[in-house]
């Protein structure tokens, strides 16, 4: 039977292939940063703004950090954990890199993040806002320059009760663990001062029509809170509005709900919608001025928080790379260096890392308002070095449960 | 076996146990890849290429096997051949339960019911979150130590996988071959006749979807050793579909083309991607052409072209 020499043949195949990509992260000579991020698949284009952010980054600093020249190496995992592991494991197994930037998806965050932690690898994680995995299930290797689901939420919750005056507040948002982290942060903080969440509905990915969903939402409250994102937050917005529920039941939300990457589509429907985040386009810091001037400049549109976390990434990695003078081959002094870093002046405003891995950064309370006919992330509250943890100890804030479906239990909502 | 098919076949299997210590880690994990894929995707064969029915769930006995491993290995600590036995229990266990609902449809109406029963499958594994964890999926599933040596490198979880594979080769080659196999394989040709040789149709089908829910259960309690993570993609029709595609891309209806079409595809959405991210396309191409010119998938044509 020949067809199994075929067999063999293509087996025997993939020893060429493989060394062909292998063996390229030296000791001198430049630094490979990799970045896994979707190309392909339902979030590709926020992938796009990723490496948008890094290439501008780069192309800033001539290609050159730490006094060593950079090369940029993009895997495409597609939003799929396997996929994802597979390819760090091809970055990281391979020796093609140096220090992993990425992912997006959290489920891929979750999937690489025993590998990385096995391997002992610097990892930056600029997007993914798992809490767990800076919390209950949080690695000493992996460093993150975004932020957890819910630590914009929790200064959120608190502003929309002593600030906002609101009483009452359905949810409406993702039925999976980003949803539910947002909400949940939101839900813990506001009925902490007092508010009453009385209502919260899930819907999945995807869905094409929020009508049944808005049917089944409460008018006897002070306020909605959605949390959507991209092509779902655009239709969620659009059908609020249609429905002639804009302008009577007040709409405020989880940040990624008005983020720029989906507020750059989105039209006069999303104007005065409230949301919190740790990053707006318009934040008044010199250094976001410059960046998204440049953004703008090189890519005909606004940075979204996508393109900052990214671009905020590299500042640390900057940062830790001088402080280590180069030195990429030492990793604990490398994820040492990282996890020290403490950034002044990042676009978002400034950055530390917690002992966690964490940022403690500024919460923006951001409005979205038409400005020269552009519409805007306006700030109008910010709640300066916001902790993942809140006010709360970290002791006793990990003995909870995750924030999920089910936690906090949502004791106002009526049957 | 026939002498003219033996040596190339021990051929085979001795570059498969002489090569991996040479490869480097990255290379030898895709191999390993292949050959689990290989397996999940010769069960899918038993099914397609053997009895002709055209499954778009066999992600879900896969999957169930990986949650049952990631499940027990996780929370209650079991040993490796504990959590073999009850994954491929319960892959097996719940393709008897599907194969009563399944197996009284043909065609379109066969390729519809399983596509639900993946979905409910796949609805299970995102909504139950107590047990599944949802959408993060479950994490830390660390590789065993068997007869004292740990399998937590990449070279010796490649010769498990390599064993497993051999065993279910064997296994599967013993099915195929037997009259149970050549009945599979009359009711695929012409059912109507089957059946009025008297043949009991409905339990071979039967069996065989069983059957071939057990070995996508192997493969699945292999997958999650070796990528030490479940998550709902595991049982979601994207990878039924996908291992449909290696079915019939590598030849349907043989035991080699499944193989040859896992490691067509392993090796492009790994390698190929890491040249060009339009490497679906090109596997799209590649596909087509496939479909096209050679039905019988790329071992079709190289048998052809031998003749």
């Amino acid at each position: 039977m020949r067809s199994a020499c075929a067999v063999a043949v293509l087996f025997a195949s993939i020893l060429g292939t493989g060394f062909a990509a292998r063996g390229e992260a030296s000791a001198k000579g430049p630094i490979n940063v990799g970045l896994l991020v979707p190309e392909t698949g339902p979030l590709a284009a926020n992938g796009k703004d990723m490496i948008n952010a890094m290439k501008l980054f780069l192309e800033q600093r001539q290609n050159k950090l730490g006094g060593r020249p950079v090369t940029l190496v993009i895997e495409d995992d597609a939003g799929v954990p396997a996929t994802g592991l597979t390819k760090a494991r091809s970055l990281i197994d391979g020796n093609r890199i140096h220090v992993l930037v990425g992912p997006l998806s959290a489920a891929v965050g979750y999937a690489i993040a025993p590998y990385v932690t096995e391997k002992k690898f610097p990892t930056l994680f600029p997007i993914v806002s798992s809490e767990d995995l800076t919390q209950r299930k949080r690695s000493e290797y992996i460093i993150r320059t975004g932020w957890t689901s819910a630590q914009p939420s929790h200064p959120f919750g608190k502003y929309a009760y002593d600030t906002l005056h609101y009483k009452k507040i359905a949810m409406i948002g993702y039925d999976f663990s980003f949803g539910w982290e947002v909400a949940a942060g939101f839900q813990r903080t506001f009925e902490d001062a007092g508010g009453q969440i009385v209502q919260k509905l899930w819907s999945p990915l995807g869905t094409a029509d929020y009508g049944p969903y808005l049917a089944q939402l409460k008018r006897d409250v002070d306020a909605v809170y959605a949390i959507f994102s991209g092509a779902d937050a655009l239709r969620f917005a659009k059908q609020y509005a249609d429905a002639g529920l804009k302008g009577k039941l007040p709409l405020i939300g989880g940040g990624t709900f008005t983020d720029e990457h989906v507020l750059r589509t989105m039209g006069d429907e999303s104007v005065g919608i409230v949301t919190a985040l740790h990053y707006s386009a318009v934040v008044d810091t010199p250094a976001n001025k410059k960046f998204a001037e440049a953004y703008q400049a090189k890519y005909s549109q606004v940075p979204s928080y996508y393109s900052e976390g990214t671009y905020v990434s590299c500042l640390a990695l900057e940062k830790a790379l001088e402080s280590v003078g180069g030195d990429v081959d030492d990793r604990e002094k490398l994820v040492a260096a990282l996890r020290k870093v403490d950034l002044g002046s990042a676009p978002r405003g400034p950055i530390k890392i917690d002992s966690y891995g964490n940022p403690v950064e500024n919460v923006y309370v951001r409005k979205v308002e038409k400005v020269n006919g552009k519409l805007q992330n306006t700030v109008v509250h910010t709640f300066p070095s916001v902790s993942q943890f809140w006010t709360y100890k970290p002791e006793e804030f990990l003995k909870n449960p995750v924030y999920s479906r089910d936690f906090p239990p949502c004791t106002h909502c009526q049957k | 076996m026939t002498a003219r098919r033996a040596i190339p076949f021990s051929a085979c299997a001795a570059l498969l146990l002489a090569v991996p210590p040479f490869l480097p880690p990255y290379p030898l994990t895709l191999l390993t890849q292949i050959l689990i894929f290989a397996i999940f995707a010769m069960s899918l064969d038993l099914l397609l290429g053997y009895t002709g029915l055209a499954s778009l769930g066999h992600a879900a006995y896969f999957g169930i096997a990986a949650y049952a491993v990631a499940i027990l290995a996780t929370r209650s600590q079991a040993s490796f051949w504990v959590c073999l036995l009850a994954a491929v229990f319960a892959a097996t266990a719940v393709a008897a339960v599907f194969g009563f609902v399944a197996i009284r449809a043909v065609g379109v109406y066969f390729l519809m019911i399983t596509l639900a029963l993946g979905m409910v499958v796949w609805g299970l594994a995102f909504r139950w979150v107590s047990v599944t964890m949802g959408d993060n999926g479950i994490s830390g599933i660390a590789r065993p130590t068997l007869f004292g040596v740990s399998l937590a490198s990449p070279l010796p979880f490649h010769y498990l996988s390599l064993a497993v594979f051999f065993v279910a080769f064997a296994l599967l080659w013993l099915v195929v071959r037997s009259p149970f196999g050549l009945s599979l394989q009359g009711i695929r040709e012409t059912e109507r006749r089957m059946r009025a040789l008297g043949y009991d149709v409905w339990l071979h089908k039967y069996l065989a979807f069983v059957l071939a829910g057990g070995f996508a259960g192997l493969a699945g309690a292999l997958w999650a050793y070796y990528d030490g993570f479940v998550s709902p993609v595991e049982v979601h029709l994207v990878t039924s579909v996908e291992t449909l595609l290696m079915v019939a891309l590598g030849g349907p209806g043989t035991l080699f083309g499944p193989i040859l079409g896992a490691a067509v595809i392993v090796l492009f959405k790994n390698l190929l991607s890491i040249y060009t991210k339009r490497w679906l396309l090109i596997l799209g191409l590649v596909y087509i052409g496939v479909i096209v010119l050679t039905p019988k998938g790329i071992l079709g044509a190289l048998r052809g072209a031998r003749r």
